[in-house]
């Protein structure tokens, strides 16, 4: 007696509902993602405990590169376009002030500034620069910029950021150190990477036991 | 296998004198989107970035020249750490002797051990508010080093610590225990 001949299955899928559900992930990736914004300045900023993410916003970001050359960048253009009047009016350079608020950097000294605005945006070269010259205390322009800055945002909410490379020595963030001291600037907060807290130490045992850490 | 059927059921009527020409399957192989679909998922999940920057407070206190206003710490809870070149760690308790027998050499990784003994017999024998970090850099140390020394602070739940210039007799010592007296 022969079988009864079952119907053969297809074997084709249907792919439709794959390729629905692969280009759903794939825009919700391309939507989440934040592309790093280029770095002007190229640091590697070093590890550390702390778990409180660096602020975005009203942010002004000094950086200090591996030859400890400092740079400076502020996020506000209408905080710049103050500095940049400060600084025409106080030093007689002429500034360009909309070349200085598109700028994303400063890194040369004041004699230098109208020559590095000339520049068009995308030639700027952070390691063609000289830095803002911090060494000497006769010649501290550092601490004119934190004053400048310092004047711009009078009574307005800023964020201090310090990011300093893994390699770079620590006469360079002392100078910037001290520009911040002298212009009154006591609160400030370093760029870090985050790490994992190492087991056993104190802190871990506080985390352990649900205290929350004094980051102020 | 893996297509969308996409062929329309019964076109329009043509006309009587046109042959009926083969009706062309309008099915889509959609295997190769899926691929590129997946591919592109994997690169947008490798190009993201998971971690974003942390960032550590650092509160400096205001120079006061006036020596009577700044902070005293007891002489027997003080750790001086100080910072060479090289990730070279030195460290002394208390006050550093005049021959430097107390000047003592350590590196990143041990002195956490440092720490933390030196801590728990400020605890044991005198207040944990006694117990004072006293952080002096050298020239030649990095930033990373100044970071990891800060960082190491907040491992071990340090309350107390200060960061000062090192003096003209401890860079020496320094100096001279890395082998380059000249400096």
């Amino acid at each position: 007696m022969g079988r009864a001949k079952l119907p053969r299955k297809s074997t084709n899928i249907d792919m439709t509902a794959m390729c629905d559900v692969a280009f759903l992930l794939l825009s919700f990736f391309i939507l989440t993602t934040k592309f790093k914004p280029a770095e002007a300045v190229e640091v590697n900023i070093p590890s550390s405990v702390a778990a409180k993410v660096a602020p975005e916003k009203d942010i002004v970001l000094v950086s200090i590169d591996k030859d400890g050359k400092v740079f400076l960048s502020i996020d506000d253009e209408g905080q710049k376009e103050i500095i940049a009047n400060a600084i025409n009016t106080t030093k007689n350079l002429n500034l360009n002030v909309t070349a200085f608020k598109q700028a994303k950097f400063f890194g040369s000294s004041f004699a230098q500034l109208p020559q590095y605005l000339a520049i068009p945006e995308d030639n700027r070269k952070a390691n063609a620069l000289g830095g803002i010259p911090a060494k000497d205390s006769t010649n501290n322009e550092m601490i004119e910029w934190m004053r400048y800055v310092q004047q711009a945002y009078l009574g307005k909410k800023m964020n201090l950021l310090l990011k300093g490379d893994n390699v770079a020595k620590y006469p360079a963030f002392k100078n910037v150190i001290d520009a911040f001291k002298k212009n009154d600037f006591l609160k400030f907060q370093m760029v870090t990477s985050p790490t994992s807290v190492p087991v056993g130490t104190d802190l871990w045992k506080n985390n352990q036991k649900g205290l929350t850490r004094e980051e102020e | 296998m893996a297509e969308m059927d996409t062929s329309s059921q019964g076109g329009h009527k043509k006309g009587p004198g046109v042959k009926k020409s083969k009706k062309l399957s309008t099915r889509v192989d959609l295997t190769p989107m899926v691929d590129l679909g997946f591919l592109l998922i994997t690169f947008f999940i490798f190009t993201t970035t998971m971690s974003q920057p942390t960032a550590m407070k650092l509160n400096l206190p205001k120079d006061t020249d006036n020596p009577e206003e700044q902070n005293k710490a007891k002489e027997s809870g003080t750790l001086t750490l100080l910072l060479g070149s090289n990730n070279n760690v030195f460290y002394y308790e208390g006050v550093l002797a005049p021959d430097a027998s107390n000047f003592k050499s350590s590196s990143f990784k041990e002195i956490r051990e440092v720490i933390t003994n030196k801590k728990s017999w400020v605890i044991q024998n005198m207040k944990e508010s006694d117990f004072v970090v006293v952080i002096k850099p050298s020239d030649g140390c990095t930033y990373k080093n100044v970071v990891d020394i800060l960082d190491e602070m907040s491992i071990n739940v340090v309350k107390k610590y200060a960061m000062v210039d090192i003096s003209d007799v401890e860079a020496k010592l320094v100096a001279i225990t890395e082998g380059n007296p000249a400096k």
